[in-house]
């Protein structure tokens, strides 16, 4: 089992709905998120053209963060999720600076917190929040080891890109493009 | 000007700041948590999920409150059986939570007094303050007729002031969605087709090959079932052409950006209508059965060229033919979407019916991916006495102008609350129910002569919005989670019911806006009107009828009901349209009755002089108005406003990226804040762009306060559309202010 997401970007308007929608599900503390809306520009006018992408931590198959972290509070859980054991956190930083997608922050309460791909929800047989809610339906979360799932479709369909891959992290979310 | 009616800020009497905000807000907003959440193992504990349907905008999509076994509001989600959201929120109503938690809050009512010379509110009990509005209003009647109290509404609250003004023997009820939003649209489509597209529109973008948007930037206004249609016709590849002086996000969405000068769209559609005609590509079986007055339109775009408007709209001419060529493939299912808001230029009834004519061209009203015909559910009045008839009306104070206008123009009855030596139908106290008039309405100085003059100002919001600094009294209502309101009803693809009911019991002295309605009835010797105790007795009755009830709602929330009527128009039938000849009229001879064009012409519209630049305002899908601004689960996606400059503009004045200016407009009037540039490619270099409802100027509104600027400020100048009284509010022109200007500091 190896859970991912696929993200379309020729659908995301970037309301950031998957940002509110994960707020009040993991009582993110306001000012602090575990997603975001990323938006590029290129070209001059009239020949511009936009992306619009909603991005989280990518939990990914060479995590720098499990790697550096010196308590084992960063680890992988069931699928490929990379979690962060709260209790064992001591909020040293070493997996912020480690990210290459400034994917976590430092909580007020001490530790460190980012996308758990909502996790909760998932082992009861949901999508994640952000992927629940998007209006536009624009994101895609499953198995890929799962030949019928509509993450692996999707990617076996269209182009995809995924971020930084020149970190070698192996990132699990694919941007449709 | 006399400041009979000084603004005061509410946050000078320091109440209630600390009262109520306790363990709930700051949970409620996410500050700490309750649960142990950390290794995201568990699941947040739930108590019960409660009906509602959002009021963050005015789409109302239906959803679920999910209330904690300790009764706090911990996430709302869309319920998945109202085809207005399929169960997916926007990130308004996702956020409306911050609305319920949001510190700043009325909390109590309050009443003007005059302390030591200066004017300042003082708390009051909800009976001081009720009987002190029906003691104003009873003199106000006795002295000059029942007819002299307005109401100015917007959404679920309106409703039930409506009532009790109706009861009262006034029908001076008015709100800005009509002459500052969509009334143009409305009117234009009416005349064309003898009916309006509807809020939710019956626009079928799910199944269209082509849409066309001018001036609507679905996306970034946050429509959500139009939204989510889009992505779905984006999905099965349909065309989208998007005609919009800035790259919107429907724009980079589209396989054709036309980046129209601003003002001459009434052109390109000319144009488009003659390349449909002498291409010879239009629906010509559609137009034959369900059309008239072919002939007229067809000499009348006779000279409207490609190569015509090439010199006016900046558009290439093989542009406009080969989008022309898109639509006439694709059609029927073809959508030249009618936008909403409308008020432009003051010609915007025309440019609406243009778009209504190009509609009609390819056939697609009444055709699958065109415009859907409604079918909607009707729900019985909970019986209630007549209402007395009004001496007087809301169109009286029309004196004789937009004769075409189908509901009440705001700014009429702003202008008959401003008294004048023999003005035969005068306003003297005003209700205002959930709007903003102060963000809301242009011409400033109007408004507040107005304001002065009145004998009673009664606000009714959630929050301290400018408005409630001008109020005498301001009622502080509960949000849509802590109330019953009335049903949802609506004309879709499916006739839909949905509930709202409370989710907790109202925080502060909070009130439901139908219970302050009942009991300023009752004290106007009104009760009649009101024959129940609590209007869940109103519901239930409703409900009963249709054969529901309100248990049975409490548990679905959202009720579909199976159409009796076809949804696209059965070719075989003897479709008759709703104008007075039962045909889409190409030549309205109603608007040539009334003295207008009866086909519409392109007008050339006042451009920048040098150095200013076109302001053009539009939406964040974040942000709901002004209403928004102050809401923490929203602002941190968007905190303030930018202006969008195009860099070669940017490089002329010397504009840095995040750089703060002040913009002044043609009239010498400088924004109260300044503004982030934003330098980008996307828009035009004879326009900048910002998005509507920030640069609050109210304290009390702790977080939105000095945030952005407030486009309303800046429109002075208006073109008033004679065929309706629309506001036009594109016409105003501004340049960049670098250095802080001299003023005096408003509150």
């Amino acid at each position: 089992m190896r859970y991912a997401m696929a993200i379309d970007t020729r659908k995301c308007v970037g309301c950031s709905d998957c940002v509110v929608a994960c707020q009040t599900e993991n009582n993110v503390p306001l000012g602090f998120c575990r997603d975001w809306v990323v938006e590029v520009v290129d070209g001059t006018y009239p020949n511009v053209s936009i992306e619009l992408r909603s991005e989280r931590c990518n939990h990914c198959d060479n995590s720098p963060c499990v790697r550096c972290c010196p308590t084992g509070a960063s680890h992988f859980e069931e699928g490929g999720i990379v979690l962060v054991e709260h209790n064992k956190c001591i909020g040293c930083g070493a997996c912020i600076q480690a990210c290459p997608y400034d994917a976590r922050y430092s909580h007020p309460e001490g530790y460190v917190d980012k996308c758990t791909f909502c996790i909760h929800r998932v082992r009861e047989g949901k999508d994640p929040a952000c992927v629940s809610v998007c209006p536009t339906s624009c994101m895609y979360f499953g198995d890929l080891d799962d030949p019928n799932s509509k993450v692996v479709n999707m990617l076996k369909n269209r182009k995809f890109k995924s971020l930084a891959p020149e970190a070698g992290t192996k990132p699990q979310i694919f941007y449709l493009v | 000007m006399h400041t009979r009616r000084k603004f005061i800020k509410i946050s000078s009497l320091g109440i209630g700041a600390t009262a109520f905000a306790g363990g709930m807000a700051k949970w409620a907003i996410g500050s700490t948590s309750p649960t142990n959440i950390s290794t995201g193992s568990q699941s947040l504990a739930f108590g019960k999920k409660v009906a509602t349907y959002c009021e963050v905008c005015f789409w109302k999509c239906a959803g679920w409150a999910y209330v904690t076994p300790n009764n706090q509001i911990q996430k709302i989600i869309g319920n998945a059986d109202d085809p207005q959201c399929n169960g997916r929120l926007c990130p308004r109503g996702t956020g409306g939570v911050g609305m319920f938690s949001d510190p700043d809050r009325l909390k109590t009512p309050l009443m003007r007094v005059t302390k030591n010379g200066e004017q300042t509110y003082r708390e009051a009990s909800w009976d001081e303050a009720l009987d002190f509005i029906a003691k104003k209003m009873k003199e106000i009647a006795e002295k000059y007729g029942p007819e002299s109290m307005a109401l100015f509404n917007h959404g679920s609250s309106g409703k039930h002031f409506t009532q009790l003004l109706n009861a009262f023997g006034s029908n001076n009820v008015t709100a800005p969605s009509f002459a500052q939003c969509r009334g143009p649209r409305d009117t234009g489509f009416e005349l064309t087709f003898g009916e309006s597209v509807s809020s939710p529109e019956v626009t079928d973008i799910r199944d269209t090959r082509c849409m066309v948007l001018i001036g609507s930037h679905i996306g970034e206004n946050m429509h959500n079932g139009q939204v989510q249609e889009m992505s779905e016709a984006i999905d099965k590849g349909a065309v989208i052409i998007t005609v919009d002086p800035r790259l919107s996000t429907a724009a980079s969405k589209s396989k054709y950006w036309l980046p129209i000068k601003p003002s001459t769209d009434l052109a390109l559609l000319l144009s488009w209508i003659h390349v449909l005609i002498y291409d010879d590509i239009y629906n010509k079986e559609y137009v034959a059965k369900y059309a008239e007055g072919f002939n007229e339109l067809k000499e009348h775009v006779k000279d409207f060229t490609p190569e015509w408007a090439y010199g006016i709209t900046t558009i290439k001419p093989e542009q406009i033919r080969q989008t022309a060529r898109e639509m006439a493939n694709a059609a029927p299912a073809v959508i030249i979407h009618p936008g909403r808001h409308t008020t432009w230029y003051g010609d915007d009834v025309q440019r609406s019916r243009a778009i209504a004519i190009l509609n009609a061209l390819l056939g697609s009203w009444g055709n699958r991916g065109g415009i859907f015909l409604k079918e909607g559910i009707k729900i019985p009045e909970f019986p209630r006495p007549a209402y007395p008839k009004p001496a007087w009306s809301w169109q009286d104070t029309l004196n004789g102008r937009y004769p075409l206008a189908k509901e009440s123009i705001t700014n009429t009855i702003i202008e008959a609350s401003i008294p004048e030596e023999g003005k035969e139908h005068q306003i003297k106290g005003w209700i205002v129910s959930g709007t903003n008039l102060i963000v809301s309405i242009p011409l400033k100085e109007q408004l507040m002569k107005a304001m002065q003059s009145l004998e009673l100002l009664v606000v009714v919001d959630t929050m301290p919005m400018e408005i409630t600094g001008y109020a005498d009294v301001v009622l502080p209502e509960c949000t849509y989670l802590e109330r019953y309101d009335d049903l949802r009803a609506t004309a879709h693809r499916e006739p839909t019911l949905c509930l709202r009911m409370p989710a907790v019991e109202p925080l502060y002295e909070t009130k439901p806006a139908w219970w302050i309605s009942k009991q300023i009835g009752e004290r106007l010797g009104l009760g009649a009107y009101y024959n129940y105790t609590d209007f869940k007795e109103v519901i239930d009755w409703q409900l009963k009828q249709v054969g529901l009830s309100l248990s049975e709602m409490e548990r679905i929330g959202t009720k579909k009901f199976a159409r009796k009527t076809p949804v696209y128009i059965d070719p075989n039938s003897d479709h008759q349209f709703k104008t007075s000849s039962g045909k889409i009229h190409f030549y309205s001879k109603e608007l040539e009755e009334a003295g207008f064009d009866p086909m519409p012409k392109y007008t050339a519209h006042d451009q920048p002089e040098d150095g200013f630049y076109r302001l053009i305002y539009g939406r964040a899908p974040m942000h709901t108005f002004s209403r928004t601004a102050n809401n923490r689960n929203l602002v941190a996606l968007m905190p303030e406003n930018s202006v969008w400059v195009n860099p070669q503009v940017a490089e002329l004045w010397g504009l840095k990226k995040d750089q703060y200016v002040w913009l002044k407009n043609q009239d010498g009037i400088v924004s109260n804040f300044s503004v982030k540039v934003r330098v980008t490619e996307r828009i035009r270099w004879d326009s900048v762009y910002i998005v509507h409802g920030f640069g609050h100027h109210h304290k009390p509104l702790t977080y939105a306060f000095g945030r952005g600027v407030n486009d309303t400020e800046l429109i002075s100048k208006i073109s008033v559309d004679p065929i309706m009284g629309g506001t036009g509010m594109r016409g105003n022109f501004v340049t960049f202010v670098k250095v802080q200007p001299k003023k005096e500091a408003k509150s």
